[in-house]
Protein backbone atom coordinates (compact mmCIF):
# COMPACT_ATOMS: atom_id res chain seq x y z
CA UNK A 1 0.00 0.00 0.00
CA UNK A 2 2.49 2.54 1.17
CA UNK A 3 5.14 1.00 -2.03
CA UNK A 4 1.90 1.97 -3.99
CA UNK A 5 1.02 5.40 -2.68
CA UNK A 6 5.29 6.35 -3.28
CA UNK A 7 5.11 4.95 -6.71
CA UNK A 8 2.45 7.15 -7.31
CA UNK A 9 3.50 10.08 -6.22
CA UNK A 10 7.06 9.54 -7.85
CA UNK A 11 5.11 9.34 -11.22
CA UNK A 12 3.28 12.42 -10.09
CA UNK A 13 6.32 14.53 -9.45
CA UNK A 14 7.81 13.36 -13.28
CA UNK A 15 4.31 14.79 -14.70
CA UNK A 16 5.21 17.91 -13.03
CA UNK A 17 8.00 20.29 -12.53
CA UNK A 18 10.47 20.46 -10.14
CA UNK A 19 9.53 23.14 -7.21
CA UNK A 20 12.36 25.48 -7.87
CA UNK A 21 11.24 25.32 -11.63
CA UNK A 22 7.16 26.54 -10.35
CA UNK A 23 8.67 29.03 -7.86
CA UNK A 24 10.17 30.85 -10.85
CA UNK A 25 7.86 30.20 -13.39
CA UNK A 26 5.13 32.10 -11.30
CA UNK A 27 8.00 34.52 -10.05
CA UNK A 28 8.13 35.40 -13.84
CA UNK A 29 4.26 35.29 -14.57
CA UNK A 30 3.68 37.45 -11.58
CA UNK A 31 5.92 39.49 -12.06
CA UNK A 32 5.11 40.24 -15.76
CA UNK A 33 1.57 41.53 -15.00
CA UNK A 34 2.35 43.68 -12.80
CA UNK A 35 4.97 45.32 -14.72
CA UNK A 36 2.54 45.67 -17.73
CA UNK A 37 -0.66 45.48 -16.26
CA UNK A 38 -0.72 46.38 -12.71
CA UNK A 39 1.33 49.06 -12.81
CA UNK A 40 -0.48 51.30 -14.85
CA UNK A 41 -3.44 50.81 -13.18
CA UNK A 42 -1.87 51.60 -9.87
CA UNK A 43 -0.58 54.45 -11.78
CA UNK A 44 -4.11 56.21 -12.47
CA UNK A 45 -5.61 56.05 -9.35
CA UNK A 46 -2.03 57.42 -7.44
CA UNK A 47 -1.68 60.20 -10.48
CA UNK A 48 -5.89 61.40 -10.06
CA UNK A 49 -4.88 61.53 -6.28
CA UNK A 50 -1.63 63.90 -6.49
CA UNK A 51 -3.12 67.10 -5.90
CA UNK A 52 -5.48 65.77 -2.98
CA UNK A 53 -9.09 65.05 -2.83
CA UNK A 54 -10.25 68.23 -3.68
CA UNK A 55 -8.63 68.59 -6.81
CA UNK A 56 -9.78 65.47 -7.95
CA UNK A 57 -13.59 66.00 -7.24
CA UNK A 58 -13.06 69.54 -8.87
CA UNK A 59 -11.86 68.01 -11.84
CA UNK A 60 -14.44 65.44 -12.22
CA UNK A 61 -17.33 68.41 -10.91
CA UNK A 62 -16.19 70.04 -14.44
CA UNK A 63 -18.84 71.33 -16.92
CA UNK A 64 -17.06 69.27 -19.53
CA UNK A 65 -16.32 66.47 -17.85
CA UNK A 66 -19.96 65.99 -16.83
CA UNK A 67 -21.63 66.53 -20.32
CA UNK A 68 -18.44 63.83 -21.33
CA UNK A 69 -19.95 61.44 -18.69
CA UNK A 70 -23.63 62.37 -20.03
CA UNK A 71 -22.63 61.33 -23.59
CA UNK A 72 -20.93 58.20 -22.57
CA UNK A 73 -23.49 56.83 -20.90
CA UNK A 74 -26.02 57.87 -23.78
CA UNK A 75 -24.22 56.64 -26.28
CA UNK A 76 -23.34 53.00 -24.11
CA UNK A 77 -27.15 53.09 -22.98
CA UNK A 78 -28.17 53.05 -27.30
CA UNK A 79 -25.36 50.96 -28.59
CA UNK A 80 -25.26 48.02 -25.93
CA UNK A 81 -29.09 47.18 -26.12
CA UNK A 82 -28.88 47.55 -30.17
CA UNK A 83 -26.16 44.46 -30.43
CA UNK A 84 -27.68 42.90 -27.57
CA UNK A 85 -31.03 42.30 -29.61
CA UNK A 86 -28.87 41.38 -32.66
CA UNK A 87 -26.98 39.02 -31.01
CA UNK A 88 -29.87 37.51 -29.45
CA UNK A 89 -31.54 37.44 -33.28
CA UNK A 90 -27.91 36.18 -35.23
CA UNK A 91 -27.86 33.35 -31.98
CA UNK A 92 -30.47 31.91 -32.29
CA UNK A 93 -30.63 31.66 -36.43
CA UNK A 94 -27.46 30.62 -36.44
CA UNK A 95 -27.56 28.20 -33.37
CA UNK A 96 -30.56 26.75 -33.80
CA UNK A 97 -30.99 25.96 -36.75
CA UNK A 98 -28.72 24.40 -39.63
CA UNK A 99 -28.41 26.17 -43.26
CA UNK A 100 -25.61 27.19 -46.07
CA UNK A 101 -23.16 29.67 -45.45
CA UNK A 102 -23.57 29.63 -41.55
CA UNK A 103 -19.41 29.78 -40.86
CA UNK A 104 -19.79 32.57 -44.07
CA UNK A 105 -22.11 34.65 -41.83
CA UNK A 106 -20.22 34.07 -38.26
CA UNK A 107 -16.98 35.14 -40.34
CA UNK A 108 -18.77 38.61 -41.50
CA UNK A 109 -20.06 39.23 -37.60
CA UNK A 110 -16.77 38.70 -36.13
CA UNK A 111 -15.42 41.26 -38.74
CA UNK A 112 -15.47 44.32 -36.56
CA UNK A 113 -12.60 42.24 -34.58
CA UNK A 114 -10.24 42.06 -36.64
CA UNK A 115 -10.59 45.98 -38.18
CA UNK A 116 -8.72 48.58 -36.97
CA UNK A 117 -10.62 51.08 -35.01
CA UNK A 118 -9.53 54.05 -36.55
CA UNK A 119 -11.10 52.42 -39.72
CA UNK A 120 -14.54 51.62 -38.17
CA UNK A 121 -14.61 55.34 -37.65
CA UNK A 122 -13.59 56.39 -41.24
CA UNK A 123 -15.96 53.87 -43.03
CA UNK A 124 -18.50 56.15 -41.07
CA UNK A 125 -16.88 59.68 -42.34
CA UNK A 126 -16.67 57.82 -46.25
CA UNK A 127 -19.93 57.50 -46.29
CA UNK A 128 -21.69 60.76 -44.03
CA UNK A 129 -18.81 62.94 -44.64
CA UNK A 130 -18.89 65.97 -46.57
CA UNK A 131 -17.80 65.01 -49.71
CA UNK A 132 -20.20 61.27 -49.74
CA UNK A 133 -23.13 61.00 -51.65
CA UNK A 134 -25.19 60.72 -48.23
CA UNK A 135 -23.82 63.40 -45.97
CA UNK A 136 -24.55 66.23 -48.25
CA UNK A 137 -28.41 64.79 -49.16
CA UNK A 138 -28.65 64.11 -45.10
CA UNK A 139 -27.99 67.05 -44.48
CA UNK A 140 -29.85 69.19 -46.52
CA UNK A 141 -33.04 67.00 -44.44
CA UNK A 142 -31.23 68.67 -41.20
CA UNK A 143 -29.74 65.16 -39.93
CA UNK A 144 -26.47 65.54 -39.18
CA UNK A 145 -24.55 62.07 -38.27
CA UNK A 146 -21.11 62.94 -38.84
CA UNK A 147 -18.95 65.25 -35.86
CA UNK A 148 -22.82 64.81 -34.18
CA UNK A 149 -24.55 62.25 -31.48
CA UNK A 150 -25.61 59.65 -34.05
CA UNK A 151 -21.96 59.05 -35.76
CA UNK A 152 -20.52 58.39 -32.04
CA UNK A 153 -23.49 55.90 -31.65
CA UNK A 154 -22.77 54.48 -35.48
CA UNK A 155 -19.28 53.86 -34.51
CA UNK A 156 -19.62 52.61 -31.27
CA UNK A 157 -21.94 50.19 -32.53
CA UNK A 158 -20.04 49.15 -34.87
CA UNK A 159 -16.97 48.14 -32.64
CA UNK A 160 -18.53 46.59 -30.18
CA UNK A 161 -21.37 44.81 -32.95
CA UNK A 162 -20.23 41.03 -32.25
CA UNK A 163 -19.71 40.75 -28.57
CA UNK A 164 -23.08 39.51 -27.76
CA UNK A 165 -23.14 37.30 -30.58
CA UNK A 166 -20.21 35.68 -29.93
CA UNK A 167 -20.76 34.98 -26.37
CA UNK A 168 -24.63 33.53 -27.17
CA UNK A 169 -23.86 31.12 -30.15
CA UNK A 170 -21.49 28.68 -28.84
CA UNK A 171 -23.21 28.46 -25.89
CA UNK A 172 -26.75 27.94 -27.63
CA UNK A 173 -24.87 25.70 -30.25
CA UNK A 174 -23.93 23.66 -26.60
CA UNK A 175 -27.67 23.48 -25.76
CA UNK A 176 -28.98 22.24 -28.85
CA UNK A 177 -32.67 22.58 -29.52
CA UNK A 178 -33.70 19.84 -27.67
CA UNK A 179 -35.41 22.25 -24.86
CA UNK A 180 -37.26 24.54 -27.42
CA UNK A 181 -38.89 21.11 -29.19
CA UNK A 182 -40.11 19.80 -25.82
CA UNK A 183 -41.92 22.98 -25.22
CA UNK A 184 -43.45 23.58 -28.38
CA UNK A 185 -44.74 19.60 -28.63
CA UNK A 186 -46.17 20.63 -25.43
CA UNK A 187 -48.03 23.52 -26.82
CA UNK A 188 -45.62 26.60 -26.36
CA UNK A 189 -46.16 29.29 -29.07
CA UNK A 190 -42.41 30.36 -30.14
CA UNK A 191 -42.14 33.75 -27.45
CA UNK A 192 -43.31 31.39 -24.82
CA UNK A 193 -40.38 29.36 -25.87
CA UNK A 194 -37.83 31.67 -26.57
CA UNK A 195 -39.14 33.47 -22.93
CA UNK A 196 -39.54 30.81 -20.87
CA UNK A 197 -37.25 27.88 -21.93
CA UNK A 198 -34.21 29.34 -23.89
CA UNK A 199 -33.99 33.03 -22.38
CA UNK A 200 -33.74 31.36 -18.81
CA UNK A 201 -30.63 29.23 -20.40
CA UNK A 202 -28.83 31.76 -21.89
CA UNK A 203 -29.46 34.56 -19.33
CA UNK A 204 -26.16 34.22 -17.67
CA UNK A 205 -24.17 34.55 -20.88
CA UNK A 206 -26.52 36.85 -22.38
CA UNK A 207 -25.05 38.98 -19.37
CA UNK A 208 -21.39 38.61 -19.77
CA UNK A 209 -21.63 39.41 -23.43
CA UNK A 210 -23.42 42.36 -22.28
CA UNK A 211 -20.67 43.06 -19.81
CA UNK A 212 -17.78 43.19 -22.17
CA UNK A 213 -20.36 45.18 -25.11
CA UNK A 214 -20.33 47.75 -22.46
CA UNK A 215 -17.23 47.99 -21.30
CA UNK A 216 -15.82 48.39 -25.15
CA UNK A 217 -19.17 50.44 -25.85
CA UNK A 218 -18.28 53.26 -22.56
CA UNK A 219 -14.15 52.86 -23.55
CA UNK A 220 -13.59 53.06 -27.03
CA UNK A 221 -11.44 55.81 -28.32
CA UNK A 222 -9.99 55.27 -31.82
CA UNK A 223 -13.52 54.89 -33.95
CA UNK A 224 -15.07 57.77 -32.11
CA UNK A 225 -12.61 60.18 -32.07
CA UNK A 226 -12.65 59.93 -35.76
CA UNK A 227 -16.25 60.76 -36.20
CA UNK A 228 -16.25 62.59 -33.11
CA UNK A 229 -14.90 66.30 -34.29
CA UNK A 230 -13.64 66.77 -30.54
CA UNK A 231 -16.73 69.72 -29.96
CA UNK A 232 -16.27 70.27 -26.37
CA UNK A 233 -19.18 69.81 -23.74
CA UNK A 234 -21.04 68.24 -27.27
CA UNK A 235 -19.51 65.51 -28.94
CA UNK A 236 -16.94 63.87 -26.37
CA UNK A 237 -17.02 61.48 -24.79
CA UNK A 238 -14.74 60.41 -21.74
CA UNK A 239 -12.16 58.98 -23.08
CA UNK A 240 -11.83 61.57 -25.60
CA UNK A 241 -11.82 64.02 -22.59
CA UNK A 242 -9.34 62.41 -21.40
CA UNK A 243 -7.18 62.80 -24.23
CA UNK A 244 -7.88 66.52 -24.50
CA UNK A 245 -7.30 66.83 -20.99
CA UNK A 246 -3.55 65.28 -21.17
CA UNK A 247 -2.63 66.79 -24.05
CA UNK A 248 -3.18 70.42 -22.11
CA UNK A 249 -1.18 69.09 -19.93
CA UNK A 250 -3.94 68.68 -16.81
CA UNK A 251 -2.69 65.99 -15.65
CA UNK A 252 -4.63 65.09 -12.78
CA UNK A 253 -7.65 66.10 -14.17
CA UNK A 254 -6.85 63.88 -17.19
CA UNK A 255 -6.11 61.10 -14.51
CA UNK A 256 -9.50 61.47 -12.50
CA UNK A 257 -11.55 61.01 -15.49
CA UNK A 258 -9.63 58.10 -16.36
CA UNK A 259 -9.97 56.58 -12.49
CA UNK A 260 -13.83 56.49 -13.56
CA UNK A 261 -13.09 54.53 -16.72
CA UNK A 262 -10.87 52.31 -14.28
CA UNK A 263 -13.51 51.34 -12.18
CA UNK A 264 -15.68 50.67 -14.92
CA UNK A 265 -12.98 48.11 -15.75
CA UNK A 266 -12.51 47.13 -12.40
CA UNK A 267 -16.42 46.59 -11.72
CA UNK A 268 -16.55 44.46 -15.05
CA UNK A 269 -13.79 42.46 -14.58
CA UNK A 270 -15.51 41.33 -10.85
CA UNK A 271 -18.63 40.81 -12.62
CA UNK A 272 -17.20 39.11 -15.28
CA UNK A 273 -15.19 37.07 -12.56
CA UNK A 274 -18.06 35.73 -10.63
CA UNK A 275 -20.21 34.73 -13.28
CA UNK A 276 -17.51 32.62 -14.28
CA UNK A 277 -17.05 31.23 -10.68
CA UNK A 278 -20.84 30.67 -9.80
CA UNK A 279 -22.52 30.36 -13.17
CA UNK A 280 -19.55 28.77 -15.27
CA UNK A 281 -22.00 26.09 -16.38
CA UNK A 282 -23.80 27.94 -17.85
CA UNK A 283 -21.30 30.05 -19.70
CA UNK A 284 -20.06 28.43 -23.35
CA UNK A 285 -17.12 26.37 -22.71
CA UNK A 286 -14.34 28.47 -23.25
CA UNK A 287 -15.49 30.84 -20.35
CA UNK A 288 -15.64 28.04 -18.12
CA UNK A 289 -12.82 27.94 -15.30
CA UNK B 1 -31.63 26.13 -53.39
CA UNK B 2 -34.51 24.61 -52.09
CA UNK B 3 -32.51 22.08 -49.54
CA UNK B 4 -30.13 25.65 -48.53
CA UNK B 5 -31.34 24.22 -44.97
CA UNK B 6 -32.34 21.62 -42.72
CA UNK B 7 -36.20 21.56 -41.76
CA UNK B 8 -36.91 22.08 -37.95
CA UNK B 9 -39.81 22.75 -36.23
CA UNK B 10 -38.15 25.27 -34.21
CA UNK B 11 -40.04 28.97 -35.42
CA UNK B 12 -38.21 32.28 -36.16
CA UNK B 13 -35.08 31.55 -38.69
CA UNK B 14 -36.85 33.69 -41.31
CA UNK B 15 -37.36 36.26 -38.48
CA UNK B 16 -34.01 36.50 -37.11
CA UNK B 17 -31.95 35.51 -39.89
CA UNK B 18 -33.58 37.93 -41.65
CA UNK B 19 -32.53 40.44 -38.97
CA UNK B 20 -29.64 39.22 -38.60
CA UNK B 21 -28.39 40.32 -42.08
CA UNK B 22 -30.25 43.33 -42.55
CA UNK B 23 -28.64 44.72 -39.54
CA UNK B 24 -25.59 43.42 -40.56
CA UNK B 25 -25.47 44.93 -43.74
CA UNK B 26 -26.75 48.02 -42.57
CA UNK B 27 -24.10 48.35 -39.80
CA UNK B 28 -21.00 46.75 -41.47
CA UNK B 29 -21.25 45.88 -45.11
CA UNK B 30 -22.19 48.88 -46.12
CA UNK B 31 -19.87 51.37 -44.57
CA UNK B 32 -17.25 48.50 -45.38
CA UNK B 33 -18.50 48.77 -49.25
CA UNK B 34 -18.19 52.72 -49.07
CA UNK B 35 -14.50 51.98 -48.66
CA UNK B 36 -14.14 49.51 -50.96
CA UNK B 37 -15.98 51.65 -54.01
CA UNK B 38 -13.67 54.97 -52.55
CA UNK B 39 -10.41 53.18 -52.91
CA UNK B 40 -11.89 51.71 -56.45
CA UNK B 41 -12.44 54.87 -57.34
CA UNK B 42 -8.77 56.13 -56.64
CA UNK B 43 -7.80 54.82 -59.51
CA UNK B 44 -3.76 53.24 -59.30
CA UNK B 45 -1.82 56.30 -60.05
CA UNK B 46 -3.41 57.39 -56.94
CA UNK B 47 -3.52 54.36 -54.64
CA UNK B 48 0.61 54.05 -55.68
CA UNK B 49 1.82 57.37 -54.85
CA UNK B 50 0.27 56.38 -51.39
CA UNK B 51 1.39 53.18 -51.15
CA UNK B 52 5.17 54.41 -52.18
CA UNK B 53 5.13 57.59 -49.89
CA UNK B 54 8.12 57.17 -47.57
CA UNK B 55 6.10 58.20 -44.75
CA UNK B 56 3.14 56.00 -45.73
CA UNK B 57 5.45 52.88 -45.57
CA UNK B 58 7.48 53.64 -42.48
CA UNK B 59 4.20 54.30 -40.67
CA UNK B 60 2.81 50.38 -41.99
CA UNK B 61 6.76 49.52 -40.83
CA UNK B 62 6.62 50.57 -37.73
CA UNK B 63 2.86 49.31 -37.09
CA UNK B 64 3.25 45.82 -38.37
CA UNK B 65 6.89 45.50 -36.73
CA UNK B 66 6.17 46.46 -33.41
CA UNK B 67 2.93 44.48 -33.62
CA UNK B 68 5.24 41.80 -34.70
CA UNK B 69 7.56 42.01 -31.88
CA UNK B 70 4.85 42.76 -29.45
CA UNK B 71 2.79 39.17 -30.16
CA UNK B 72 5.86 37.27 -29.87
CA UNK B 73 6.89 38.66 -26.37
CA UNK B 74 3.64 37.92 -25.74
CA UNK B 75 3.27 34.71 -26.67
CA UNK B 76 6.41 33.61 -24.79
CA UNK B 77 5.35 35.31 -21.35
CA UNK B 78 1.36 34.42 -22.35
CA UNK B 79 2.19 31.26 -22.41
CA UNK B 80 4.01 30.93 -18.95
CA UNK B 81 1.00 33.12 -17.13
CA UNK B 82 -1.71 30.50 -19.04
CA UNK B 83 0.91 27.77 -17.58
CA UNK B 84 0.86 28.64 -14.37
CA UNK B 85 -2.69 29.48 -13.85
CA UNK B 86 -3.55 25.98 -15.24
CA UNK B 87 -1.31 23.95 -13.48
CA UNK B 88 0.10 25.96 -10.24
CA UNK B 89 -1.79 26.92 -7.22
CA UNK B 90 -0.63 29.86 -5.17
CA UNK B 91 -2.20 32.41 -3.47
CA UNK B 92 -3.57 35.43 -5.61
CA UNK B 93 -4.29 32.81 -8.68
CA UNK B 94 -7.73 33.76 -9.07
CA UNK B 95 -6.77 37.09 -8.48
CA UNK B 96 -4.09 36.94 -11.46
CA UNK B 97 -6.11 34.90 -13.54
CA UNK B 98 -9.40 37.72 -13.41
CA UNK B 99 -6.35 40.71 -14.10
CA UNK B 100 -5.09 39.16 -17.55
CA UNK B 101 -8.53 40.44 -18.79
CA UNK B 102 -7.46 44.13 -18.04
CA UNK B 103 -6.50 44.81 -21.09
CA UNK B 104 -10.18 43.96 -22.65
CA UNK B 105 -11.75 45.87 -20.18
CA UNK B 106 -9.36 49.13 -19.61
CA UNK B 107 -10.40 51.79 -22.50
CA UNK B 108 -7.11 52.34 -24.31
CA UNK B 109 -7.45 55.89 -23.92
CA UNK B 110 -6.77 55.30 -20.15
CA UNK B 111 -3.83 52.89 -20.43
CA UNK B 112 -2.13 55.08 -23.33
CA UNK B 113 -1.93 58.24 -20.47
CA UNK B 114 -0.68 55.73 -17.70
CA UNK B 115 1.87 53.70 -19.90
CA UNK B 116 3.33 57.33 -21.45
CA UNK B 117 3.25 58.06 -17.66
CA UNK B 118 5.12 55.13 -16.19
CA UNK B 119 7.57 54.68 -19.11
CA UNK B 120 7.93 58.62 -19.04
CA UNK B 121 11.59 60.10 -18.47
CA UNK B 122 10.63 61.18 -14.56
CA UNK B 123 7.76 58.17 -15.12
CA UNK B 124 7.75 55.25 -12.49
CA UNK B 125 9.93 52.79 -14.85
CA UNK B 126 10.94 55.45 -16.85
CA UNK B 127 13.51 57.23 -14.16
CA UNK B 128 15.19 53.74 -13.62
CA UNK B 129 15.49 53.25 -17.10
CA UNK B 130 16.76 56.28 -18.62
CA UNK B 131 20.15 56.69 -16.18
CA UNK B 132 21.18 53.35 -18.54
CA UNK B 133 20.28 55.09 -21.63
CA UNK B 134 16.95 53.25 -22.25
CA UNK B 135 14.07 55.33 -23.85
CA UNK B 136 10.80 53.73 -23.95
CA UNK B 137 8.10 57.17 -24.27
CA UNK B 138 8.45 58.63 -27.35
CA UNK B 139 10.41 56.02 -29.07
CA UNK B 140 9.65 52.72 -31.60
CA UNK B 141 9.99 50.56 -27.97
CA UNK B 142 6.96 52.62 -26.46
CA UNK B 143 4.74 51.11 -29.15
CA UNK B 144 5.61 47.65 -28.53
CA UNK B 145 5.19 48.41 -24.48
CA UNK B 146 1.60 49.44 -25.55
CA UNK B 147 1.06 46.96 -27.97
CA UNK B 148 2.02 43.90 -25.45
CA UNK B 149 -0.16 45.37 -23.09
CA UNK B 150 -3.27 44.90 -25.27
CA UNK B 151 -1.96 41.63 -26.79
CA UNK B 152 -1.44 40.10 -23.66
CA UNK B 153 -5.13 38.56 -22.82
CA UNK B 154 -5.41 37.02 -26.30
CA UNK B 155 -2.60 34.43 -26.25
CA UNK B 156 -3.26 33.71 -22.67
CA UNK B 157 -7.05 32.72 -23.28
CA UNK B 158 -6.35 31.20 -26.42
CA UNK B 159 -3.81 28.89 -24.89
CA UNK B 160 -5.62 28.64 -21.41
CA UNK B 161 -8.58 26.30 -22.74
CA UNK B 162 -6.46 23.75 -24.62
CA UNK B 163 -3.80 23.39 -21.55
CA UNK B 164 -6.83 22.69 -18.78
CA UNK B 165 -7.90 19.84 -22.01
CA UNK B 166 -4.75 18.19 -22.04
CA UNK B 167 -4.38 14.66 -20.66
CA UNK B 168 -1.96 14.67 -17.56
CA UNK B 169 -1.50 10.94 -18.21
CA UNK B 170 0.14 11.48 -21.52
CA UNK B 171 2.92 13.47 -19.68
CA UNK B 172 2.96 10.49 -17.21
CA UNK B 173 3.61 7.71 -20.44
CA UNK B 174 6.74 10.12 -21.10
CA UNK B 175 7.75 10.10 -17.73
CA UNK B 176 7.53 6.60 -17.02
CA UNK B 177 9.07 5.82 -20.70
CA UNK B 178 12.20 7.75 -19.16
CA UNK B 179 11.91 11.28 -20.46
CA UNK B 180 12.77 14.32 -18.32
CA UNK B 181 10.65 17.03 -17.77
CA UNK B 182 12.20 19.41 -20.53
CA UNK B 183 12.10 16.56 -22.80
CA UNK B 184 8.27 15.86 -22.10
CA UNK B 185 7.43 19.88 -22.65
CA UNK B 186 9.56 20.13 -25.47
CA UNK B 187 8.07 16.78 -27.57
CA UNK B 188 5.05 16.20 -25.80
CA UNK B 189 3.42 19.43 -24.49
CA UNK B 190 4.43 21.93 -26.81
CA UNK B 191 3.15 20.04 -30.05
CA UNK B 192 -0.08 19.75 -28.33
CA UNK B 193 -0.29 23.33 -27.80
CA UNK B 194 1.22 24.69 -31.06
CA UNK B 195 -1.96 25.71 -33.12
CA UNK B 196 -3.64 27.44 -29.97
CA UNK B 197 -0.15 29.51 -29.63
CA UNK B 198 -0.34 30.29 -33.10
CA UNK B 199 -3.82 31.63 -32.94
CA UNK B 200 -3.10 33.53 -29.98
CA UNK B 201 0.07 35.00 -31.46
CA UNK B 202 -2.56 35.65 -34.64
CA UNK B 203 -5.11 37.43 -32.15
CA UNK B 204 -2.71 39.32 -30.74
CA UNK B 205 -0.77 40.72 -34.13
CA UNK B 206 -3.85 41.48 -35.70
CA UNK B 207 -5.13 43.38 -32.78
CA UNK B 208 -1.75 45.36 -32.17
CA UNK B 209 -1.55 46.33 -35.68
CA UNK B 210 -4.69 48.20 -35.61
CA UNK B 211 -4.72 49.61 -32.36
CA UNK B 212 -4.56 53.17 -32.02
CA UNK B 213 -5.61 54.73 -28.40
CA UNK B 214 -2.95 52.88 -26.58
CA UNK B 215 -0.47 53.93 -28.61
CA UNK B 216 -0.64 56.87 -29.58
CA UNK B 217 0.12 58.68 -26.43
CA UNK B 218 3.63 56.60 -25.81
CA UNK B 219 4.82 56.76 -29.10
CA UNK B 220 5.42 60.38 -29.37
CA UNK B 221 4.31 60.38 -33.17
CA UNK B 222 7.78 61.32 -34.63
CA UNK B 223 6.65 61.29 -38.72
CA UNK B 224 9.28 58.64 -40.00
CA UNK B 225 10.15 57.16 -36.43
CA UNK B 226 7.42 56.56 -34.24
CA UNK B 227 4.18 56.99 -36.15
CA UNK B 228 1.48 53.95 -36.96
CA UNK B 229 -0.28 53.52 -39.52
CA UNK B 230 -3.35 53.95 -38.00
CA UNK B 231 -2.52 57.34 -36.73
CA UNK B 232 -1.22 58.66 -40.03
CA UNK B 233 -5.18 57.64 -41.38
CA UNK B 234 -6.09 60.06 -39.06
CA UNK B 235 -3.20 62.86 -39.91
CA UNK B 236 -4.52 62.32 -43.67
CA UNK B 237 -8.23 62.91 -42.67
CA UNK B 238 -7.47 65.92 -40.66
CA UNK B 239 -5.97 67.37 -43.73
CA UNK B 240 -9.70 66.47 -46.06
CA UNK B 241 -7.04 64.16 -47.64
CA UNK B 242 -9.16 61.30 -48.29
CA UNK B 243 -7.61 59.68 -50.57
CA UNK B 244 -4.48 59.38 -48.72
CA UNK B 245 -6.36 58.10 -45.32
CA UNK B 246 -8.80 55.17 -47.91
CA UNK B 247 -5.55 53.99 -49.19
CA UNK B 248 -3.75 53.47 -46.00
CA UNK B 249 -6.81 51.62 -44.79
CA UNK B 250 -7.38 49.34 -47.34
CA UNK B 251 -3.89 48.41 -47.30
CA UNK B 252 -4.51 47.39 -43.88
CA UNK B 253 -7.69 46.03 -44.52
CA UNK B 254 -6.03 43.63 -46.85
CA UNK B 255 -3.20 42.81 -44.70
CA UNK B 256 -5.75 42.42 -41.60
CA UNK B 257 -7.94 39.95 -43.80
CA UNK B 258 -5.03 37.73 -44.84
CA UNK B 259 -4.53 37.16 -41.05
CA UNK B 260 -8.02 36.01 -40.78
CA UNK B 261 -7.90 33.88 -43.44
CA UNK B 262 -4.63 32.60 -42.02
CA UNK B 263 -6.39 32.46 -38.17
CA UNK B 264 -9.82 30.45 -39.77
CA UNK B 265 -6.68 27.50 -41.63
CA UNK B 266 -5.11 27.49 -38.54
CA UNK B 267 -8.32 26.60 -36.49
CA UNK B 268 -9.22 24.09 -39.26
CA UNK B 269 -5.92 22.85 -38.69
CA UNK B 270 -5.78 22.52 -35.31
CA UNK B 271 -9.73 20.73 -35.24
CA UNK B 272 -8.45 18.30 -38.05
CA UNK B 273 -5.63 17.14 -36.11
CA UNK B 274 -6.73 17.05 -32.32
CA UNK B 275 -10.15 15.89 -34.21
CA UNK B 276 -9.09 12.05 -32.81
CA UNK B 277 -7.60 12.75 -29.67
CA UNK B 278 -10.90 14.70 -28.35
Amino acid sequence: MSAETSTSRRFRDAATETPLARYILVAIAVGFMALILLMPLLLVFIEAFRQGIPAFFEALGDVDALAAIRLTLLVAAIAVPLNLVFGVSAAWAIAKFEFKGKTFLTTLIDLPFSISPVISGLVYVLLFGANSYLGPILKGWGIEILFAVPGIVLATVFVTFPFVARELIPLMQEQGTGDEEAALSLGANGWQTFWYVTLPNIKWGLLYGVLLCNARAMGEFGAVSVVSGHIRGLTETMPLHVEVLYNEYNFVAAFAVSTLLALLALVTLALKTILEIRYGEQLSASRKH
Amino acid sequence: MKNWRQPSILPGFGLTLGYTITYLTLIILIPLAALVVRTASLGWADFFAVVMDERTQLALRTSFGAALIAAAVNVVFGVVVAWVLVRYDFPGRRLLDAIVDLPFALPTAVAGIALAALYAKNGWIGSLLDPLGIKVAFTPLGIVIALIFIGLPFVVRTVQPVMEELDREVEEAAATLGASRFQTIRRVVLPSLTPAILTGFALAFARAVGEYGSVIFIAGNIPYVSEIAPLLIVIRLEEFNYAGATAIASIMLIISFAMLLFINLLQMWSRRRYANVR
